[in-house]
């Protein structure tokens, strides 16, 4: 039994779009996470729900109306937070409702709660298709290519916005980048572990990985480590003890971060 | 040949002029130590030439060329701040920040030669959050400098570094001035180390009080009297 589920074709493509995920959310949470924008992902996520239940309301894949809805918003609320200086967490939190609230009054439209729904709020890996995979796949090589091209503008503006615009730096096209960036993480990661787990991914194995007080690419290795751990196994030991997966994998991440914690307090991280 | 040309800068906040019809230029070379009381408009006049505050009346010109119509003068500049304002616990190494100032794609012995020079290369792989404020500053100025600018703007802290990093980073100053030929736009609390250091003086209260060769200032009592009362005055009122 515990061998024969990796030559299921479902648990390949579940396995190579996880793994696909945990790197995007890792890196591009890394960034987030840096910016006190940690639950930037969470409200995304949430404003994605009511581009879902558009999507499902209108008949077309729901996905697509989600990447439209979540970017939009994103973009929006980052506009109106630089305008209006209104704080991060504060506009987080309008971005978060608003999301939840368009999602509920839509589905109240179109005849209430269906399994599509369930399926979107706690992810459906196992579910995932060919054509899903590939664009899984393509989604993360561009977005970890635009990071990759930028790195240092990015690092740079995330670390100091002032010092970076006097380097010459265009901070606030990064900032946009960024959140648009981060939009369409969001949504792509919605099949891995739903719209109400997402910001576990973004955060919780960067938190872990800061720990270990390494330099920026060490730590961003060490995120993506941890991540891909916890996706892996958590699909594997959730499809064996018929639990979900998107529970078991947040649940992993969490246990590592405990781990960490346990083995900084007790003094056995260096602090170089 | 002066590289900066400032003209009547005035920079009118909602309940106070910050700087008012401020002229003066700096010469290629120089070692100019701005000096002026808390409140003097020293950090406004930085934010302008650093286009970090474009609301300004008058005209600031770097190597002849008008700040408003052309930003490639920030390429020529390094600039330390006052107060590095970062997460404690970010995630970069003095090498990592080091390396943010860099333009051109990683040259590894350009960063060494920086930290050697600033007696910071043993903390090359420490995490930035571990160091002392006299470290942090030497990292900035290797940040600053690891692009070879013409110009090397530093606020200088007012707290926080100890004497050792003070005479340290005096010397530093000093070297890249006379051996580097960096020219260095310096605002410093401390009138003895402009006296030492500088060869212009700038003395800013919002309104230039004077502008000149470090040596008439100093040599002339009755200047330095006239602006430490007034400095006095603004501190007083300031409290």
């Amino acid at each position: 039994m515990s061998l024969e589920i990796l030559t299921y074709s479902f648990m390949h493509r579940a396995l190579i779009s996880g793994v696909a995920i945990a790197i995007l959310c890792s890196v591009v949470g890394l960034f987030l996470v840096l910016r006190r924008y940690s639950l930037f992902g969470d409200a995304i996520a949430h404003s994605s729900f009511g581009g879902i239940a558009l999507g499902l309301l209108a008949g077309v894949y729901p996905l697509w109306t989600a990447y439209g809805v979540s970017i939009i918003s994103a973009l929006i609320i980052t506009k109106i937070k630089n305008k209006y200086n209104i704080s991060g967490d504060a506009s987080i939190a309008v971005l978060l409702s608003s999301g939840i609230a368009v999602g509920l009054v839509i589905i109240g439209l179109s005849g209430g709660f269906t399994i599509d729904i369930f399926s979107f709020l706690f992810g459906s890996i196992l579910l995932v298709s060919v054509d899903d995979t590939i664009l899984i796949l393509a989604l993360t090589g561009i977005i970890l290519i635009v990071i990759l091209l930028l790195y240092r503008q990015i690092l740079y503006s995330t670390f100091n916005e002032e010092q970076a615009k006097v380097s010459g730096i265009p901070v606030e096209k990064i900032n946009y980048l960024i959140v648009f960036m981060a939009g369409i993480t969001v949504v792509t990661s919605i099949q891995l572990v739903g719209v109400l787990l997402i910001s576990a991914l973004f955060v919780i194995p960067n938190v872990t990985a800061i720990m270990y007080g390494k330099g920026f690419k060490q730590t961003a290795i060490i995120s993506i480590s941890f991540s891909i751990f916890s996706v892996v196994v958590g699909i594997l030991v959730s499809y064996i003890f018929d639990i979900t997966p998107a529970g078991t994998i947040v649940l992993l991440a969490i246990g590592l971060l405990a781990g960490t914690m346990v083995i900084k307090s007790a003094g056995l991280l260096s602090k170089n | 040949m002066s590289i900066v040309e400032i003209n009547n800068l005035t920079v009118q906040y909602p309940d106070v002029k910050a700087l008012d019809d401020v002229s003066f230029t700096v010469n290629q070379g120089d070692f100019l130590g701005i000096i002026g009381p808390n409140g003097a408009g020293k950090s406004t006049l930085f934010d302008v030439m650093l286009n970090l505050n474009t609301k300004y009346q008058g005209t600031l010109k770097f190597f002849g060329e008008d700040i408003k119509k052309s930003k490639k003068y920030l390429k020529e500049i390094g600039y330390v701040p006052q107060k590095p304002i970062f997460e404690k616990n970010f995630p970069a190494t003095v090498n990592d920040v080091v390396r943010m100032g860099l333009r051109t794609e990683s040259d590894e012995n350009k960063i060494d030669e920086i930290l050697q020079q600033l007696w910071i290369h043993e903390l090359s792989n420490r995490r930035i959050g571990e160091l002392s404020g006299g470290q942090l500053q030497r990292v900035f100025i290797a940040k600053a400098l690891v692009n070879n600018p013409k110009i090397l703007i530093l606020d200088e802290p007012v707290t926080g570094i100890d004497q050792q990093s003070i005479e340290l980073f005096y010397s530093i100053l000093r070297e890249l001035n006379s051996k580097q030929k960096i020219t260095i736009i310096w605002s410093s609390h401390d009138l003895d180390a402009v006296n030492q250091l500088a060869n212009h003086v700038a003395c800013l209260n919002r309104t230039l009080f004077f502008h000149g060769i470090s040596e008439k200032f100093f040599s002339d009592d009755e200047l330095v009297k006239q602006y430490s009362e007034a400095s006095m005055q603004e501190h007083m009122h300031h409290h």
